[in-house]
């Protein structure tokens, strides 16, 4: 477990942009054989202080010390060197190169000035095989999945360095499992006498894994705390700066409205894509939708939404069959749908806020019947006041906010359509906590105001709370539906689990 | 009127930039700015420029919108020979003027659809897509005019070419009243900004309702309908369809007008003002070098090395080096990424 | 039945144009470059009307613009045993294999309109204009009209770097060396084309003071001529006769132009390359008289005495 010993001591770290204090006086101090988790909102700091910690960033101010020696490390290398390894969300490997080059670039053994791979691969074999991995290390690295391709940057990073670990959100872009094998690779860092710093907007994997806490708010230390009995209303609270009651509030949804669908679907489904299901929402109600990744829970959403076209069935609004041939005609008939990849499919980076907000409804009243500018101006502002969309300037290019507040924006864009029935493909992934609570506060209020929705999320914590039916696939399937009490994490992991093993069996 | 400053700021660099060659111009050719009126219309070497840079400027504004989806319009310079064939054979064949005029551009505009079908339905890249029909397209013109300069008479169809209104040239008043017309077209509409969010993410503005392939379609067939203009011109001005030698190579200067206009090759924000600017700055230099009276060895040489000139100076690189270059700003670089959100 | 006769008709049409072959004294196989320009089409169907009236079986192909279809037309003529092959070559390089192949065949190979870099062993003869000989009487007709009156003369070159720019510069600058009063005051390329003329014209004029300091213009070919025309009376000035104006090629616009008082002198590059290949050929085929290497052929001066409406009409009817 984590010793007294000190390992990094940050003092008094101060880092300016034109005048903007990113970091102010920040200190920091990571003991050997501790995970040390790394919080505050998107803005708050954090890269900064890594980048001044490993010399991407000169500092303006303040120490760094290493097992109690000053150390000014000129570069990620120079700090690699000294002891100090980083590891990024995105793998900043190769991902054409075999594993083994992977792992040994820049150093390959090497005789007569040529590298000996049968010897490199030997050594690589046994470094993974350090963290239980046994794979074929003359495969390239792209051949293995994200979580693979972590722990190989991880094990490149401690084979050079060996101090200290910096761990930049990796657990972003993984799926539970992958999480747990990773963690089991940090436990055994940990034990080895590392000190790790990870950085994370996960709350859960804080509690499951770190050992101490230190949270930072607007580029100053807000505080530093043992994990051990820290409550987790007042981690939240510490990095919002406020109380937030509704993070731990009892789950509400229970109650089921009354009266006929408004949305229905019946024998929906594509051949590859997802088999066919039947579905039904109505006014004023949330319905879930959980399931692993590649259950077809995406798939659903594309062919609700017209991007797909099924292959028999048929949509119903209100009692009515209508088509859905093509996302315009689904918003023309009062859909909307916030993809799951933002900047892919959401956000349209270069143009502003205001024009993002606007361009479902433009679309949707044609190129000939422009909405006037004064127009644009009040529904930007509106939908900026209203969803506390925080931007200086509704004019800013959208791809210079932070993932919460384009999140808001894109929100924005489909309620400014007024639509009946909105879909969300996991609405508060990788946004900072605060955005996060906000949008379950904007659901539940959507909701209460007669809209219908369909939430695609793997946090099932947050789905059971506004969600009053959860639909559980598995398989390109849609095998379960879980109503009133029924509606519970672990009800629907055992709705999954269910499945798997029917399907197993 | 602050749009209206907004838009001279934004064109700052093009108006700059095209001041500065002009007067290097002047400088060398003290008679440059002369301006006379002989029969009936302004007579000059800046006349000049405005004349013979219209069939670039016309293409560039059809290519704006084009290179604004993130597309690129590589048969704009065939397209002037085909329309340009089509014209003279009809009025050869005594066809009247008006229905001469109407079947050029629509067979500029079905040019147009064809590139835009090949983009917009099969999901060819635009370079590709368009270049079929600029290899083929001389062709095309070559069997309209069976491989001969096909001169023509008709004082109507010339009018387009070396006629004049108002004073000015009629290629000129073509091309200004086309460059205002689409420019009001995209700008009063809904059409600019939804041409920008497909140049920007065309995946998100579909997913965002916005009917990408009617659009698509829609910019192309103005590119292909410029060409049209821009082709009837060309023929007009010599009195014959050329068919080897009209519009070859002017889809690259009028690419090259676009980007010096300051719309980006990637799509997004375009300037139709911008490119008509962009248009002039290569027109003044070619006129400039004619005037000059260098061998003719130089031309290319002496425009390559201007416009190299000029594209550093635009470029978002040495646009940072001068932010880089003022004091007590020395991290200017990393700002956008690291100002707090709030 | 009426398949029968259908049948019968192909079958003595294709016994009449099997004799017709027989009855030719030469079957003579022509590799074209292709109709890039109205010249081009022009010199083919000379050809054709040349081969015609000597009773000349020729066999024609279009290689469109391609070295490798060139290359293919010669095989096949080889291969179908014709008793010579008429070439106008795309290109100056690459042939020394496929007329080595002629040659084992015993099939001689005549140039048309432009010269190769191959042993000159490997063609009977090349039929070409002088460039430089086209400029030179350009040249001379200019020094002889404006007599010892000071003239200054612009020039529109061809396409910067070809060879007949190249030529025909040389050929007129021989034409006035020694007459000072007649002076080359400027000179720019005009790429041999009808719009880049008129453009580099029209600042030539006022270049020039308005076109005033102009006393006469040499054009290296005659599109560039007809531009420039439309840009002297744009300017206000009357072609002919405030500008002269000299050029090479006559082709049928500039006798328009000669006709109307615009234009004062072309330099014939006559599209008539292949006549006096079917002359050589004949009398090589006769008595095995080897013509010269080179077979120059005539650059005719027209100018407006010489009813340029009716040469106009000719040469419309070639195909120009």
């Amino acid at each position: 477990m984590a010793s007294d010993v000190v390992r990094l001591r940050v003092q008094g770290a101060s880092k300016s942009f034109l005048g903007i204090r990113a970091l102010d006086r920040v200190d920091f101090s990571l003991r050997a054989g501790e995970v040390h988790a790394l919080l505050g909102e998107n803005g708050a700091g954090k890269s900064t202080l890594i980048k001044v910690i490993t010399g991407a960033y000169r500092r303006d101010g303040g120490e760094i010390l290493l097992d109690g020696a000053a150390i000014d490390p000129q570069g990620v290398t120079d700090a690699q060197a000294l002891g100090i390894g980083t590891v990024y969300q995105e793998v900043n490997l190769l991902p054409n190169l075999s594993v083994a080059e992977n792992l040994f670039i820049g150093r390959e053994p090497t005789r007569f000035g040529l590298t000996r791979t049968g010897e490199m691969r030997r050594r690589a074999r046994a470094l993974l095989g350090q963290y239980g991995l046994a794979i074929d290390v003359g495969a390239p690295l792209s051949s293995f999945s994200v979580a693979v391709q972590q722990i190989v940057a991880i094990a490149r990073a401690v084979d050079l360095s060996g101090k200290v670990l910096i761990l930049d959100e990796p657990t972003a872009s993984l799926d539970a499992h992958e999480v747990d094998t990773l963690f089991e690779v940090v436990l055994q860092l940990k034990a080895r006498g590392l000190g790790i710093v990870f950085i994370t907007h996960f709350l859960d994997q804080v509690f499951r894994i770190a050992d101490s806490v230190t949270v930072l708010r607007n580029g100053r230390l807000v505080g530093s705390r043992p994990v051990a009995g820290l409550e987790r209303i007042e981690l939240v609270s510490m990095m919002l700066g406020r109380e937030l009651q509704d993070e731990e509030r009892a789950r509400s949804g229970g109650a089921t409205p009354e009266g006929a669908a408004a949305i229905r679907f019946t024998g929906y489904g594509k051949r590859g894509s997802v088999a066919p299901f039947d579905l039904s929402v109505r006014r004023g109600e949330v319905v879930g939708m959980a399931g692993l990744l590649g259950s077809g829970r995406t798939e659903t959403a594309r062919l609700i939404f017209g991007i797909d076209t099924s292959d028999g069935g048929q949509a119903e609004i209100d009692g009515t069959p209508v088509t859905l041939g093509s996302p315009a005609q689904a918003i023309a008939h009062g859909f909307g749908f916030c993809p799951e990849d933002r900047k892919v499919d959401g956000i349209v980076g270069d143009l502003s806020v205001r024009e993002n907000i606007v361009l479902a409804l433009q679309a949707r009243r044609g190129w000939a019947r422009p909405l006037p500018r004064r127009a644009q101006d009040e529904l930007a502002a509106r939908y900026i006041e209203a969803l506390d969309i925080r931007t200086s300037d509704a004019e800013k290019p959208i791809k210079f906010l932070s993932g919460g507040n384009q999140q808001k924006a894109l929100l924005a864009r489909w309620l400014a359509t007024d639509p009946r029935f909105l879909i969300l493909d996991e609405p508060t992934r990788g946004i900072d906590v605060g955005a996060h609570a906000e949008i379950i506060r904007l659901i539940e209020r959507l909701c209460a105001d007669g809209m219908s929705l369909l939430v695609i999320s793997s946090e099932l914590e947050e789905l059971v709370v506004y969600a009053s039916r959860v639909v559980v696939l598995s398989d390109r399937a849609h095998v379960a539906e879980l109503t009133g009490e029924a509606v519970t994490p672990s009800g629907i992991m055992q709705a999954i689990a269910a499945h798997e093993k029917a399907a197993a069996a | 009127m602050s749009v209206a400053l907004k838009g001279l700021r934004r064109l700052a660099p093009q108006l700059v930039t095209l001041a500065v060659v002009l007067a290097l111009i002047g400088f060398a050719f003290p008679g440059f700015f002369q301006l006379n009126w002989q029969n009936g219309r302004l007579y000059g070497s800046l006349v000049d420029v405005l004349n013979r840079g219209a069939p670039v400027a016309l293409l560039a504004i059809g290519m704006t919108l084009v290179i604004a989806t993130k597309g690129i319009d590589l048969s704009v310079g065939a397209v002037m020979a085909i329309t340009g064939a089509v014209a003279a054979s009809l009025i050869t064949s005594d066809m009247p003027l008006a229905v001469t005029l109407a079947l050029t551009l629509l067979v500029g505009l079905a040019c147009g659809l064809w590139n835009g079908a090949l983009v917009a339905f099969l999901d060819i890249q635009p370079i590709i897509a368009t270049l079929i029909l600029m290899v083929a397209g001389r062709g095309i013109a070559q069997l309209i005019t069976e491989g001969v300069i096909l001169t023509f008479n008709d004082a109507g169809l010339i009018f387009f070419g070396s006629g004049s209104v108002l004073g000015l040239p009629m290629p000129v008043v073509l091309w200004l009243l086309f460059g205002v017309l689409v420019a009001l077209l995209v700008r009063r509409t809904a059409l600019g900004l939804l041409i920008e969010a497909i140049g920007v993410n065309r995946r998100a503005s579909m997913l965002s309702g916005v009917r990408t392939r009617f659009l698509l379609l829609t910019v192309y067939a103005t590119s292909g309908l410029c060409a049209a203009v821009a082709g009837t011109v060309a023929a007009a001005d010599i009195r014959g369809a050329d068919a080897n030698n009209a519009g070859l190579w002017l889809e690259l200067d009028a690419i090259l007008a676009v980007v010096l206009g300051g719309t980006s090759l990637l799509g997004g924000r375009f300037s139709i003002a911008g490119s008509l600017i962009g248009a002039m700055i290569i027109q003044a230099i070619n006129t400039g070098i004619l005037l000059s009276g260098f061998p003719p060895e130089f031309n290319l040489i002496i425009k390559a090395a201007i416009i190299v000139v000029i594209l550093v100076v635009q470029s978002p690189a040495s646009q940072s080096l001068f932010v880089y270059l003022r004091p007590e700003r020395r991290d200017a670089t990393p700002v956008t990424r690291e100002r707090p959100a709030r | 039945m009426t398949k029968l006769k259908l049948l019968c008709g192909a079958a003595m049409a294709a016994a009449l144009m099997t004799s017709a072959a027989f009855a030719a004294d030469m079957t003579v196989g022509f590799s074209q470059i292709g109709s890039e320009s109205g010249w081009r089409a022009a010199e083919t169907s000379v050809t054709k009307q040349e081969a015609e009236k000597r009773g000349v079986d020729l066999k024609f192909a279009d290689a469109q613009q391609k070295q490798e279809n060139q290359i293919k037309a010669i095989r096949s003529f080889i291969a179908q045993g014709v008793d010579a092959i008429l070439l106008a070559p795309v290109v100056a390089t690459g042939w020394d294999a496929v007329l080595e192949e002629a040659q084992d065949a015993e099939i001689p190979v005549v140039l048309l309109d432009r010269q190769i870099d191959a042993p000159d062993s490997l063609y009977l003869t090349a039929v070409t204009s002088d460039q430089v000989h086209e400029g030179k009487v350009a040249g001379d007709w200019l020094v002889k009209q404006v007599g010892d009156k000071p003239c200054n003369v612009v020039e529109l070159q061809g396409t910067t770097g070809s060879s007949p720019a190249i030529n025909r510069k040389k050929g007129f600058e021989q034409a006035i060396a020694g007459h000072d009063n007649i002076k080359i005051t400027r000179s720019q390329t005009g790429d041999f084309t009808r719009t880049k003329g008129k453009e580099v014209m029209e600042s030539f004029i006022k270049a020039e003071g308005g076109g005033k300091g102009i006393c006469a213009l040499y054009a290296h070919n005659d599109d560039m001529a007809v531009g420039a025309i439309q840009a002297i009376k744009e300017a206000g000035l009357k072609p002919g006769s405030d500008i002269l104006v000299v050029s090479i090629d006559a082709v049928p616009d500039i006798f328009q132009a000669m006709a109307n008082g615009e234009a004062n002198a072309t330099v014939e590059l006559t599209p008539n390359m292949a006549g006096p290949a079917f002359d050589a050929l004949e009398k090589y085929k006769a008595d095995g008289t080897k013509p010269e290497k080179w077979i120059q052929t005539e650059s005719k001066l027209y100018t407006q005495s010489d009813d340029p409406m009716k040469v106009y009409d000719e040469k419309k009817g070639l195909g120009y």
